[in-house]
């Protein structure tokens, strides 16, 4: 189904309507510090850019309950960051030191929290659906009402693991909410360029899946999408795929020279910016004004300038721990 | 508390199901999936039976993807069970390499310690069946490449039966191969045995040359040695066991011993486990040989379905004394 378009005005209190507002801004202000970090030399390796995507996370995630578990992929600073981790972990992370939350080992594909159950970036395209599925199964098995979100990118759609996923998924009825990502592009592959169906939503009916295709430039639309399907898969309904129709502004991780797109398709999509869009709506329905947006910016830069001080300040893990963790160590239960 | 009691003679097959059961009994988080493991009775028997006293939620029957329910038997484990994945053979489980190498193998190391996987995965292994090259593989010395996941090769009675309870109170993923030539083999189970996941097994004492092997070719490597003890050659035979990590030790004190070793193999020797127990020889025992190394490995093509070419590309007990035999030299 087509979730329509939420009609009328923000269905939010002010309170949380500016929660969502500034998630969506730590992302944004977050990512654009790390793209200018990656050019100073701070970070290195692939750094996967959310901009322009932060509806989809931000709507998504706060339709969640805490005890629920996330999957992810390469491309998820703004699930973790949304879902509670802090700023500074993530960015000691980016730039591979100790205080990060996998002690510099991942780096920026690969942020994991035990504590708010983010079981990982997953650098493999699709990797992260087997490994959802088998989290739901395991929660099914023992009856708690937590469900696993997984996230993942159009591309993933295309793997084996996606197909084989959904099937398992469908068939056991696991808790599991597909969370797709569809920017219209995998790398330089565009989706018509990869699938014979491009309605990614019939391939997931086509294992008898219920499915929402929602606007992921909205985050109002994404979030109340979200706390339906959400609690359907609670309700024990079992497994749902929803589709966020979205885009990406940047390139595809700091290597990409965009040779697969106009600008102007990039040019006309910003102009459905999350951000400026969501801030434009607030201030037009008397739910935000000048002088709280400002405030709010400037906290949200307080907050990226203090993360990069902790990353500048972090240490690195020494050599000599270098063999630690290959295999848990005797005595500590998983 | 097992079906087949203790002190007896029972099939590896029988063992392995024992211990199966055992598992089961002892903790309800564990479970099994796999192709075939439920209705089917298992593609070698190993869970026959099963079903009926677990239910389809403990022993649960797969579609034919691999790759989706190895994933889900990490997902499983990461969210508080104890999974057992059945996968038919280890020709199939390269459909799951992704999830084995680039998931289950690296969680605990690239989560900074955060997560660990306690999830076993058993599979078939190896040829001597006619079956050809497509499901005669042993990949498993390509496993033990792998850091961050442990390698065990169950090839007696005793090991079969309690290897699993070994595996599953480890916190990290265990790859349990079993022998597809095994299954049918008989022999005593010795009672109130465990067993550990660390060390190699001397199986037969000797001083004359180590021969170190593991799993399917462990029997012929003892048929050798026995043959050999007719000409006043005494063989001693180093059960592997455990392929990650190996037991270096145990290797090097049998080759101080016996100065002289040939490494049996059912793998291909190129860039393989048995390279790799050479190049360990070579770098710790080297001078405590009075011959190099020698090989006895499958022969390097894809294994053949007749019988008398099959027989010959792999490792046979008529090979391995003869590689013991140019190893002494004019003393045989
Ligand atoms: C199995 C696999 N194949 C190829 C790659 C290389 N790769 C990294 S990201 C990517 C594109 C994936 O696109 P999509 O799933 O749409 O996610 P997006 O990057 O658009 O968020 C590719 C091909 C990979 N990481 N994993
Ligand atoms: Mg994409």
């Amino acid at each position: 189904m087509i979730a329509p378009p939420p009609s009328g005005p923000v269905p939010y209190a002010r309170d949380f309507a500016h929660r969502l507002l500034t998630d969506m801004l730590r992302i944004r202000r977050m990512e654009e510090k790390s793209a200018e970090l990656y050019g100073a030399g701070k970070i290195r390796g692939f750094l996967h850019l959310y901009i322009g995507e932060e509806a989809v996370a931000v709507g998504a995630l706060h339709a969640l309950q805490a005890e629920d578990n996330l999957v992810t992929t390469y491309r998820e600073h703004g699930h973790a960051l949304v879902r509670g981790m802090s700023m500074d972990v993530i960015l000691a992370e980016m730039y591979g030191k100790r205080e990060g939350c996998s002690l510099g080992r991942g780096g920026s594909m690969h942020l994991f929290d035990k504590r708010t159950r983010l079981f990982g970036g997953n650098a493999i395209v699709a990797g992260g659906l087997p490994v959802a599925a088998g989290l739901a199964l395991a929660d099914k098995i023992q009856k708690t009402s937590r469900i696993t979100a997984c996230f993942f990118g159009d591309g993933a759609v295309a793997e084996g693991a996606f197909h084989e996923s959904m099937n398992l998924a469908a068939l056991w009825q696991l808790p599991v909410l597909f969370c797709c990502e569809n920017n219209l592009y995998a790398m330089g592959t565009a989706l018509e360029n990869s699938e014979s169906q491009t309605d990614l939503c019939a391939k997931a009916a086509s294992y008898r899946m219920p499915t929402i295709k929602v606007d992921g430039m909205d985050v109002v639309a994404v979030h109340e999408a979200t706390r339906q399907a959400q609690a359907r898969v609670r309700a024990g309904e079992g497994p749902l795929f929803i589709e966020y129709q979205t885009y990406r502004f940047r390139a595809h991780s700091m290597f990409d020279a965009e040779l697969y797109r106009s600008k102007a398709e990039v040019e006309e999509w910003k102009t459905r910016g999350p951000v400026h869009t969501f801030t434009a709506r607030l201030k037009q329905e008397g739910k935000l004004s000048e002088e709280e947006f400002l405030a709010l910016d400037a906290q949200v830069n307080t907050e990226v300038a203090a993360a990069v001080a902790f990353a500048e300040a972090g240490t690195w893990e020494p050599v000599e721990h270098m063999l630690a963790d290959v295999y848990t160590p005797a005595g500590s239960q998983p | 508390m097992s079906d087949n009691t203790n002190n007896r003679r029972i099939s590896y097959r029988a063992a392995l199901h024992d211990g199966l059961r055992e598992a089961l009994q002892q903790d309800p988080r564990v479970f099994l999936l796999g192709e075939d493991v439920g209705r089917y009775g298992g593609t070698y028997a190993v869970s026959r039976g099963l079903l009926d006293e677990f239910g389809p939620e403990r022993i649960r029957d797969t579609p034919l993807s691999e790759l989706a329910f190895v994933g889900i038997g990490i997902g499983a484990a990461l969210g508080g069970m104890r999974p057992i994945v059945e996968v038919m053979t280890v020709n199939f489980s390269l459909l799951a390499l992704d999830q084995i190498i680039n998931t289950a193998a690296i969680y605990h190391h690239m989560s900074g310690g955060q997560f660990s996987v306690p999830l076993v995965i058993r599979m078939s292994t190896g040829a001597g069946r006619q079956v050809a090259a497509q499901h005669s593989n042993s990949f498993e010395g390509w496993y033990a490449h792998i850091p961050g996941i442990k390698i065990l090769a169950p090839a007696t009675i005793e090991d079969a039966r309690y290897i699993l309870a070994a595996a599953l109170a480890d916190p990290d993923p265990v790859l349990l191969f079993e022998h597809a030539a095994l299954y049918n083999v008989e022999g005593e189970l010795p009672a109130n045995e465990t067993v550990d996941i660390k060390s190699a097994k001397v199986r037969r004492k000797g001083t004359d040359v180590t021969l170190i092997t593991y799993g399917g070719s462990l029997p012929k490597a003892l048929q050798a040695a026995e043959a050999m003890a007719q000409d006043n050659i005494s063989a001693e035979v180093l059960d592997l066991r455990v392929l990650r990590p190996l037991d270096t030790e145990a290797i090097v004190a049998s080759v101080r011993k016996c100065h002289r070793a040939v490494v049996i193999d059912e793998g291909w020797r190129s860039g393989s486990l048995s390279a790799e127990v050479m190049a360990r020889i070579m770098e710790q025992a080297f001078f405590d040989l009075d011959a190099p190394v020698a090989r006895v490995c499958a022969e390097e093509v894809p294994i053949p379905y007749a019988r008398h070419l099959e027989e010959a590309a792999l490792p046979q007990p008529e090979k391995i004394v003869a590689a013991v035999k140019a190893l002494l030299g004019e003393r045989a």
